[in-house]
């Protein structure tokens, strides 16, 4: 037998090929997973940054991060089920367009990788979206917090546009709202391009998209994504464990186990806060994800040349 | 430690016996071995040292080359545009060792010709790197030494020469030091026995290195039945899910 330098606490990923912490992971996936709770994203936003931080190689913190978000998007629904805060059928209709939208994403990927710099069409789709929802979402909440201070002034349930003009009205109970499908379907469809490039579940998009677009009531939104966040990324861990085989499986199950615990807290810490605050916090929370991300294009990395092995990696 | 070096010394000197024999015939001659030819990375691989060792027979300086399997190595290149780094060129390499360490008993510079060292490839600064793309020779440079740099801070390739004990009596020995992201496969060991600045002879020792256990198994399954993997994933996710759910349900 070899010698070893026996560190109890390390574990070898054999997908990503690297030996971690294996406390350090389930402390990620808690933290990860209480924000999912609290907010109903699946955390990916957060989490496979910091994968890639770690060391874990692109492809397979995407992969592994989609398998992943499965785990804590069932925990957290459950959560909220019972609360009677999932509309389903709102949830199925973000589905159908989630699917297409996620497929015709994988395929995107494909073409702006033979083009060369996915790596900066990724990065850069994380700092538009990250930036542009996280600002819309602190204005919104401080507004919101201003308005409560003042009580009297009465607001309208949502605006009416042009959105709501459009053919193949629907109602939806649970969301009080009555509305066409075709917006919904749209929204599912572009979340789900997002999700394919960005390897994350999408939520942080979805969540807002609910609250803003479609005006859904904050109780039913969080729910709602978790419930379609859990085959958006059915159909991802499946795509890239067959493609790419890119989804390791003990990786995945250390940041479940955390996220799984997490994701309990986070959902009664989440009851326990008001509608704005729980926007305000994921607003700032997006927005450091997003500085960070930008600073990392920006300032002079300390080796401008990298390496690749092979055909994978990007 | 100590015992393990004595059955590596009891194991040598039956293996150098019919060299002595014959030493007349063969003037020199070198002989090295490691502690084991397979390395298994298992769920608790952390990295791994391996015994190498060896003797020699009539006079000479032996130096050693570590290498693992050749892979086709890509070096890319960033550029600040519109004050964005993102990625420029890429050079790859062909059949690059994944895998490059150097053994000595005292620095290469003092006893090894450069001719000899380029020759053998000793030394990462002697290593042949075939660019596929054509590309000028200011530039294969600033991408081959790239190439090293960012090997050496990986843990592949060694920064300096490792330590070669000499024992006396033509016996040497050392430490080889695997790092837990060592990559997998077939290595080979050169040991090359150097008099008067001229290679007079070469032993290859075979090392594999894989993995082994469940971890090997779930490569393995991952690589081969990726839909299969796929679906285990899925619903392996999906029970953690239920699992952490029915347990804070009924706390």
């Amino acid at each position: 037998m070899a010698a070893r330098t026996t560190e109890s606490v390390n574990l070898y990923l054999p997908i990503a090929e690297m030996s971690v912490n294996i406390f350090l992971l389930l402390g990620m996936g808690a933290g990860v997973g209480m924000l999912s709770g609290i907010f109903g994203v699946g955390g990916g936003f957060l989490m496979t940054p910091l994968l890639i931080f770690l060391g874990i190689p692109p492809a397979v913190a995407v992969g592994t991060e989609a398998n992943q978000i499965i785990a804590s998007s069932v925990s957290g629904v459950f959560a909220h089920w019972r609360r009677g805060n999932v509309d389903f059928k709102m949830g199925s209709i973000l589905l159908v367009g989630g699917i297409v939208g996620s497929t015709f994403g994988v395929f995107l990927f494909q073409y702006l990788r033979s083009l060369g710099h996915i790596d900066l069409v990724i990065m850069l789709s994380y700092v538009i979206f990250l930036g542009v929802i996280g600002s819309l979402m602190l204005i919104e909440s401080i507004r919101a917090m201003q308005r409560r201070k003042r009580p009297g002034s009465l607001r309208k349930l949502h605006q009416h546009n042009f959105l709501h003009g459009l053919p193949f009205k629907m109602r939806f109970r649970r969301s009080k709202l009555y509305i066409s499908a075709l917006l919904p379907l749209m929204i599912g469809f572009i979340v789900g391009i997002l999700s394919a490039i960005m390897g994350v579940g999408g939520g942080f998009v979805m969540v807002p998209a609910m609250i803003y677009l479609l005006g859904m009531p904050t109780a039913v939104v969080v729910g709602t994504s978790l419930y379609q966040i859990i085959f958006v990324t059915a159909n991802a861990t499946f795509l890239q464990a067959t493609l790419n085989q890119t989804v390791d499986i003990v990786l995945a199950l250390l940041l479940m186990i955390g996220a799984v615990i997490g994701a309990q807290f986070g959902t009664q810490v989440g009851a326990k806060l008001r509608g704005e605050q729980l926007r305000g916090l994921l607003a700032l929370i997006v927005l450091s994800v997003c500085v960070k991300i930008l600073y990392d294009l920006v300032v002079t990395p300390d080796d401008i040349y990298f390496l690749s092995r092979g055909s994978g990696g990007h | 430690m100590a015992r393990r070096l004595f059955t590596a010394l009891t194991f040598m000197s039956i293996c150098i016996a019919p060299y002595l024999a014959v030493g007349t015939s063969r003037a020199q001659s070198v002989i090295a071995d490691v502690s084991e030819h397979f390395v298994g990375i298992t769920a608790d691989f952390t990295g791994a040292k391996i015994l190498f060792f060896g003797t020699i027979t009539g006079p000479g300086k032996v130096v050693v080359v570590i290498s693992g399997p050749a892979q086709d190595i890509t070096v890319g290149n960033k550029v600040q545009r519109a004050g964005i780094w993102m990625n420029d060129e890429k050079v790859t390499f062909k059949n690059t060792p994944s895998f490059y360490q150097v053994l000595s008993s005292e620095p290469l510079d003092e006893w090894l010709p450069p001719d000899t060292r380029e020759a053998k490839q000793i030394g990462v600064e002697y290593l042949k790197l075939e660019s596929t793309e054509a590309i000028g020779p200011a530039k294969a440079a600033d991408y081959r030494a790239a190439l090293v740099r960012n090997m050496q801070k990986n843990n592949y390739y060694g920064k300096a020469e490792g330590q070669l004990k000499l024992l006396g009596g033509g016996l040497f020995r050392a430490d080889i030091f695997l790092p837990s992201n060592v990559p997998t496969g077939d290595y080979t060991i050169k040991t090359y026995l150097v008099s008067f600045g001229r290679v007079t002879h070469m032993e290859v020792t075979p090392l594999n290195i894989n993995k082994t256990g469940i971890g090997a198994e779930i490569y393995r399954v991952a690589h081969q039945h990726g839909a299969l993997y796929g679906v285990a994933a899925i619903i392996i996710a999906v029970l953690a899910g239920l699992g952490g759910n029915a347990i804070f349900r009924k706390s």
